[in-house]
């Protein structure tokens, strides 16, 4: 009943939240001085402005707004990106290429990680565990989108093993085709390595207090042999801490890097809003902002509540 | 241990002697120098090499921004377009570092065209009598360095066509340039030729005969059909490299009157002139054109460029730093010395604005403050980033104000009459202040990337002239990742090794102020 009630707290406050957060942004972009063309056109554009409802105060306009999507379901509309698309749409045609790029490092990245990680432990503070340990400073600390210029030039120029930017859908017969995957391996690779060495690091840390506790020299005592002794219950244990991060990862997987999409020409959401920053698309701007905004913190929220669920021994809710 | 004199009975009494007869007892002082909490983390920081290391490239990026503005033959806005794309030339000590050249494919014809630079170079007065294609060989400016390798394809009927895959050097490849000057400023050219003794101005090529190629291209300085083919004496058209090698160059500069021309009058104040462009830019702007790390797709020296990115950066991480260091503590502080409501409060606040997109806060920044004119570009990403800058020293600050606010030493100060403000920042906040720099010097390497990354992608617009970042520079240089790759490496490489160097850094502080490491050395 605590953890329920808990819940119910965290999601009241996650939405509160996320309505402070649209409309500090609303307002503030609404707020900003556009110009408006001479002559003729300048007309035109007033006439729409005020068809738009953009004359009323702005907390009028911003209670239409949110009528809109109670009622319909309508972020607005896209005027310079798309012209007048639902930003929903436009928003949900940009999506499939972001999490395929994502999904994609992430299946590269979990297993190598995790595996990187446990080796790590297992031999620790021998030549292996020091190997693994200078690549995961090297890739944890270095941006993502420097290793993309990296990739780019040695692996996509200079060997051209993979294509530099990834291919239109037209192009290669579909979104999850062979070709599509071949052609994004590079922004995947990019990102791919960060996960790695993040998942690596975690495991790494969780494992050795792990393997250094008492329930482990039990097991050896009562006769596990060391294999059996760290799969049966240091790993099980040590991935307790850790499955809370994956399930983070995975949520921010949807909000994906604008970097990395800007690099490789993903047609993806983080372009997208990059589009609509620079075009001056107000209505697209605010819809993708809340989208990254939502995904943030569901993907907190989640992290934290599987803590609870995965260990009992942390109970949520407690002061 | 058997050995051991077990033996207590009989000890001879003259072993014995009392210790202190005449003086008084008294503790002596400690021969030792106190170790402090600084000094002591001090001590651990040195035994971490990689750590020290990682420090001493910190020091050298950081003294490579200082000193490099001030000692650097360019200045942040110049440009010269002329030489954009040049690669990196650097020489130590009669070493070559960086050779300036690059692998080029060239056709035959091309081949004698970009070999015949030199030759023209070192033929300011136009009175040579070898025309050779050794001559042009051994020339000093000669941009062709090395031939790698002949490429040779068949092109039907028996002809081949050969390609040459040669290493160009990137400066002498400019080579002439045609220029349209006022007559004052052909005064003043001449005027500099005469003290310095270096030509600038070389002899003009008659570009209205029908031996000349291309009239747009003042490398072309001997005869040449419409398809850029050399020439030989008579007229004739010198198809393969064989032939060229045999003739030679032809000259074909321009005479009036028998004489030699330097100069073609345009209209009244309009003079063409050619000029052999290192010098020119000698002549403009007082030094050798020599880029350390290449020039960029507008001209722009790299080495320098890059140390003010690199000030950009520094300043800009180490202000949001400190900001966020005295603003964090202040809120930490109160959030955790007081506890109850106001933390609730305090830390809901936190929620809200921890939750926000840094990229929606920088682009409202740039677009009400900036694009307004109300702050400067730096100053506008500056504010941006304390926004929530100060949300990890200030969580930092107040676990730690939690950890420490019911202890005893508290209540003892209390008791003698500490107020609030003494307890907290004479008596807990010291406890955190190892902590709080660690957590500061990782936020700033989290705020460089970030700053690169918002310039990278055009969010923040830093102007060219005046000021860079080194985001700027890596999206100037994508455009030339393929040919010209240090534009955009060596900006990249740069910020890896400084991301690296603070990462390890911050490791070795961490474990240096870390308490739960004290004294625990392996």
């Amino acid at each position: 009943m605590r953890t329920f009630k808990y819940i119910i707290k965290r999601l009241i406050f996650l939405i509160i939240t996320f309505f402070i957060i649209m409309t500090i942004t609303f307002c503030l972009i609404k707020t900003l001085q556009t110009e408006i063309p001479l002559g003729k056109d300048g007309q035109v554009e007033m006439d729409r402005r005020i068809a738009l409802g953009w004359d009323k105060p702005i907390m009028t306009q911003y209670g239409i707004y949110l009528r809109n999507i109670f009622t319909k379901w309508d972020w607005g509309t896209s005027f310079k990106v798309q012209y007048m698309q639902p930003v929903w749409n436009v928003l949900f045609d940009r999506m499939p290429a972001t999490i395929m790029v994502n999904v994609l490092a992430i299946a590269i990245g979990l297993p190598f990680g995790i595996i990187l990680g446990i080796i790590a432990a297992i031999k620790k503070n021998t030549i292996w565990d020091q190997i693994i340990s200078v690549v995961i400073v090297i890739f944890i600390s270095v941006p993502s989108f420097v290793l993309a210029f990296f990739l780019q030039y040695f692996v996509g120029f200079k060997l051209q093993w993979f294509p530099i930017i990834m291919s239109s859908v037209y192009e290669a017969g579909g979104m999850w085709t062979w070709k599509m995957i071949y052609s994004v391996m590079l922004p995947i690779l990019a990102s791919a390595f960060y996960e790695i060495a993040y998942f690596a690091r975690t495991v790494r840390a969780e494992l050795t207090e792990a393997l250094t506790s008492d329930y482990m020299l039990l097991a050896r005592t009562k006769g596990l042999t060391k294999g059996k002794a760290i799969v049966r219950h240091a790993l099980k244990n040590a991935m307790v801490p850790i499955l809370p991060v994956i399930i983070g990862t995975f949520l921010s997987v949807m909000s994906g890097s604008m970097v990395l999409e800007q690099i490789f020409a993903i047609p993806g959401v983080g372009s997208l809003t990059l589009s609509a920053m620079f075009q001056r698309d107000y209505d697209l701007f605010v819809g993708t902002s809340m989208f990254y905004t939502a995904f943030g913190l569901l993907a907190a929220i989640l992290t934290d509540l599987s803590y609870g669920f995965l260990d009992p021994r942390i109970k949520m809710g407690e002061r | 241990m058997a050995q051991q004199n077990n033996n207590y009975q009989h000890i001879a009494a003259e072993r014995f002697r009392f210790v202190q007869q005449n003086e008084k007892l008294h503790d002596k002082e400690l021969k030792t120098k106190p170790i402090g909490y600084f000094k002591d983390a001090w001590m651990r920081f040195k035994k971490n090499k990689a750590s020290v290391v990682a420090a001493v490239i910190l020091l050298l990026i950081v003294l490579y921004a200082i000193i490099v503005p001030w000692v650097s033959i360019f200045k942040i806005g110049d440009a010269d377009a002329k030489y954009a794309k040049v690669l990196p030339k650097l020489e130590l000590g009669g070493i070559k570092i960086f050779s300036g050249a690059s692998n080029m494919s060239l056709n035959e014809k091309y081949y004698a065209l970009i070999h015949g630079i030199g030759l023209g170079a070192e033929d300011p007065n136009g009175d040579r009598t070898d025309y050779t294609w050794e001559a042009a060989e051994n020339a000093e400016h000669n941009p062709i360095v090395a031939v790698h390798g002949i490429i040779t394809s068949g092109v039907g009927a028996g002809a081949t066509k050969s390609t040459y895959r040669c290493s160009v050097d990137s400066y002498d490849y400019i080579g002439f340039e045609y220029l349209n000057v006022t007559p004052k400023r052909l005064a003043a050219i001449q005027e500099y030729e005469k003290e310095t003794g270096k030509k600038v101005i070389y002899p003009m090529i008659d570009i209205f005969s029908e031996d000349c190629g291309d009239a747009s291209d003042a490398d072309l300085w001997y005869k040449s059909n419409a398809k850029l083919q050399p020439l030989d004496e008579d007229g004739k058209a010198l198809k393969t490299l064989d032939d060229i090698k045999a003739a030679g160059y032809t000259p074909n500069y321009l005479y009036k009157d028998g004489e030699l021309q330097y100069q073609l009058q345009r209209d009244p104040n309009t003079i063409q002139i050619r000029v052999l462009y290192c010098n020119y830019y000698e002549y403009v702007t007082g030094h050798q054109p020599v880029f350390t790390f290449g020039a960029d797709g507008s001209g722009y020296d790299i080495a320098t460029r890059m140390a003010y990115g690199l000030r950009t950066s520094l300043v800009l991480s180490f202000g949001v730093a400190a900001v966020c260091f005295i603003f964090g503590a202040m809120y930490g502080a109160i959030e955790g010395y007081y506890g109850g409501w106001v933390d609730m409060l305090l830390e809901r606040i936190v929620d809200i604005l921890w939750r926000m997109p840094l990229y929606i806060i920088v682009t409202l920044f740039q677009m009400h403050l900036v694009n307004t004119g109300k702050a400067s570009v730096l100053g506008g990403l500056l504010l941006a980033f304390c926004v929530t800058g100060w949300i990890g020293t200030a969580s930092v600050v107040r676990t730690q104000f939690y950890r420490f606010k019911n202890q005893e030493y508290i209540l003892a100060a209390r008791t003698l009459g500490a107020g609030d403000f003494r307890l907290m920042f004479r008596h807990i906040f010291p406890n955190a202040i190892g902590t709080v720099i660690t957590s500061s010097v990782f936020a700033i390497p989290g705020i460089i990337t970030s700053e690169s990354t918002f310039s990278y992608l055009g969010i923040v617009n830093f102007n060219s002239a005046t000021s860079v970042s080194l985001g700027t520079m890596m999206s100037d240089g994508q455009k030339y990742l393929q040919y010209q790759p240090h534009i955009l490496l060596i900006p990249a490489a740069v910020i890896a090794v400084m991301m690296i160097a603070f990462n390890l850094f911050g490791n070795g502080l961490r474990d240096a102020f870390n308490p739960s490491l004290r004294g625990a050395d392996e």
